[in-house]
């Protein structure tokens, strides 16, 4: 892994304290963001939250992109802020449409939480080890998962036809 | 549900012959679960709470969100990027200017320009009259439910003064529709600095009359102080932000932490608080509206200052025309045509851009592969994660502290369910 090579201080102190974890790096437009492996992906949280120069303590943002003909299919992106540090950084994270489970952050950041209920209920990627793997914007009763592409956007669901509705 | 029921029956005991161990005797009642919302008079927000409760006393809640779920993420992503704007307005109703910058300014970053110093100025401006009116909307509506009615109407009174500020400046009350993508609608009317002034004027004086009545009032002061609490830490491992945050003790604000636009030039002051309790959020609100003001009142000297100027990029791909040449010439009116259906092109590539919104940072996570509509429009709500941990800050406290508490979290469910 040692081609990898990067400018900012913040990758290059990821890449020494994980060096097998990181898969590649980019800082276009002054944002550091690290692809990494989904086998790796609690260890290096783990590392980017308790290292103190990384100190990454605030989970700031969880969601999911979907490229429907890509393997793998989706990528699960965190962002990252260190509110001693004024720092952030996004990190990357491939999931298959196959496997389509990864492992839940919870025990790292509590504020996971809902993040990976949102994620679960709209894109349909289930969190490992999750205390409460519950949808959350929508009702227990929808069928499928809205932000993937392949959802259409006019789609009925049968709770709201069968209560008569237009 | 630990307790089991009664034993003793209590049929056939004549009444009025209790002892005195019978008042000292426990009752066992067990914990009753209290459905709350999602429509309920006493919150501004539609959201359900089950609440476990022992008596009085909230044992465990469970915040059900999502019932003003209308898809936005899904919606922007079959749109242009113009067409995007609109439903931003719609996210947090009470500072919809706000709503409207965060994405403008993730889309700008992707494309990779700078708007002129002017636009930037009355961004600025904008946005601060548009917190002013946020958080006179959340202290105002916090008296209301607690049953106070007279300073809700002060502070409202003071809102309609904001509001006619930014019905000045851009024409539209609430959802503005004011910033776009490289630039804004309009510059501001040539008397704006001097008609926002006596305004500014007006919104001290019913903020003080609204303070005589409440700050210090002892049955308010009693509601807020040490409820709600969340401490430092708790804020930090749930990414709570914005005046909660703050009245933590955490002085974290990206308008000085991480200035975009001229925040940078600008003088003003981050209150924070000690306790992290429901009084500490209240007094930080309260003063940020008087930094607020002070802010503004800098941009309209800058404003004074500036030699007349263009309010959008000069390039033609990016910005849409200015309305008054749309509707008198020709090429004008093809490029509004061009733009509105195609949009501005904007590269491959994903950013993230992150704005100090009046609940804390509102951020725009923006994925694009090139073509005219996004692949991905995620809105990081800040109402979303202040919700989170409002059971932390409620077990063990007593059921009427869910008001003031879910008030001073201030989630707005346009923005929160999104």
């Amino acid at each position: 892994m040692s081609e990898l090579e990067a400018n900012s201080p913040v990758l290059r102190r990821l890449i020494e304290l994980c060096p097998n974890a990181v898969e590649r790096t980019d800082e276009r437009r002054g944002e550091d963001s690290a692809r990494v492996r989904a086998r790796q992906l609690e260890s290096a949280m783990r590392a980017l939250r308790d290292d103190e120069a990384l100190d990454f303590k605030m989970l700031i943002d969880l969601t999911a992109v979907d490229w429907l003909d890509r393997e793998p299919r989706f990528d699960v992106v965190y962002q990252l802020y260190s509110p001693e540090k004024k720092q952030r950084i996004r990190i990357s994270v491939g999931v298959s449409e196959s496997a389509c489970e990864l492992d839940s952050l919870v025990s790292v950041w509590p504020a996971a939480n809902w993040l990976e209920r949102e994620v679960w209920d709209l894109y349909g990627i289930r969190f490992e080890h999750h205390p409460d793997l519950r949808r959350i914007l929508l009702y227990e009763e929808f069928e499928g998962h809205p932000l993937r592409k392949d959802y259409p956007k006019r789609r009925r669901q049968p709770l709201i036809d069968g209560a008569g509705g237009d | 549900m630990a307790h089991s029921p009664p034993t003793r029956s209590r049929s056939g005991r004549r009444r009025g012959s209790l002892g005195v161990e019978d008042l000292e005797r426990d009752l066992h009642t067990s914990h009753r679960v209290l459905n709350m919302g999602p429509s309920h008079p006493a919150t501004h927000g539609t959201v359900k709470f089950l609440i476990e409760l022992d008596g009085e006393e909230i044992v465990d809640l469970d915040a059900q969100i999502g019932y003003l779920h209308r898809g936005f993420e899904k919606e922007c992503e079959s749109r242009s990027w113009y067409h995007v704007i609109p439903y931003t307005d719609r996210l947090n109703y009470s500072s919809a200017i706000l709503c409207n910058l965060a994405f403008c300014l993730a889309v700008e970053k992707l494309i990779e320009v700078e708007t002129p110093i002017r636009c930037q100025w009355l961004r600025v401006l904008s946005g601060e009259i548009s917190r002013v009116a946020d958080h006179l909307t959340r202290v105002g509506a916090l008296c209301l439910e607690l049953q106070a009615m007279t300073p809700f109407l002060y502070a409202v009174e003071a809102r309609e003064v904001a509001w006619d500020l930014l019905e000045m400046l851009c024409g539209a009350r609430v959802t503005s529709h004011y910033i776009r993508i490289g630039g804004i609608k309009h510059d501001m009317p040539q008397d704006f600095p001097n008609r926002c002034r006596p305004s500014l004027v007006k919104i001290r004086e019913l903020l003080a009359d609204y303070e005589a009545m409440m700050t210090r009032n002892r049955i308010f002061v009693d509601r807020l102080r040490d409820t709600g609490v969340l401490s430092k830490q708790d804020c930090i491992d749930y990414a709570v932000t914005g005046p909660l945050l703050r009245a933590a003790g955490v002085a974290m604000d990206l308008r000085k932490d991480d200035p975009y636009l001229t925040y940078d030039q600008i003088d003003f002051d981050v209150p924070i608080g000690q306790t992290g309790d429901n009084y500490d959020r209240y007094l930080v609100c309260i003063e940020e509206i008087r930094q607020s003001m002070r802010i503004v009142e800098q941009c309209l000297c800058q404003l004074e200052d500036l030699e007349p100027g263009p309010v959008d990029v000069s390039d033609p791909h990016v910005r849409l025309p200015a309305k008054a040449r749309v509707f008198g010439h020709m090429e004008e009116m093809i490029q509004q045509f061009k733009s509105v259906a195609d949009g501005p092109s904007v590269p491959a590539g994903e950013a993230y851009q992150a704005v100090e919104s009046a609940n804390g940072e509102l951020g725009f996570y923006i994925v694009s592969d090139g073509t005219s509509s996004p692949v991905k429009v995620r809105c990081r709500a800040p109402s979303f994660f202040n919700m989170q941990p409002l059971p932390r800050m409620l077990k063990g406290a007593l059921l009427a502290d869910l008001i003031p508490t879910f008030d001073l979290v201030n989630m707005i469910g346009g923005e929160c369910d999104r």
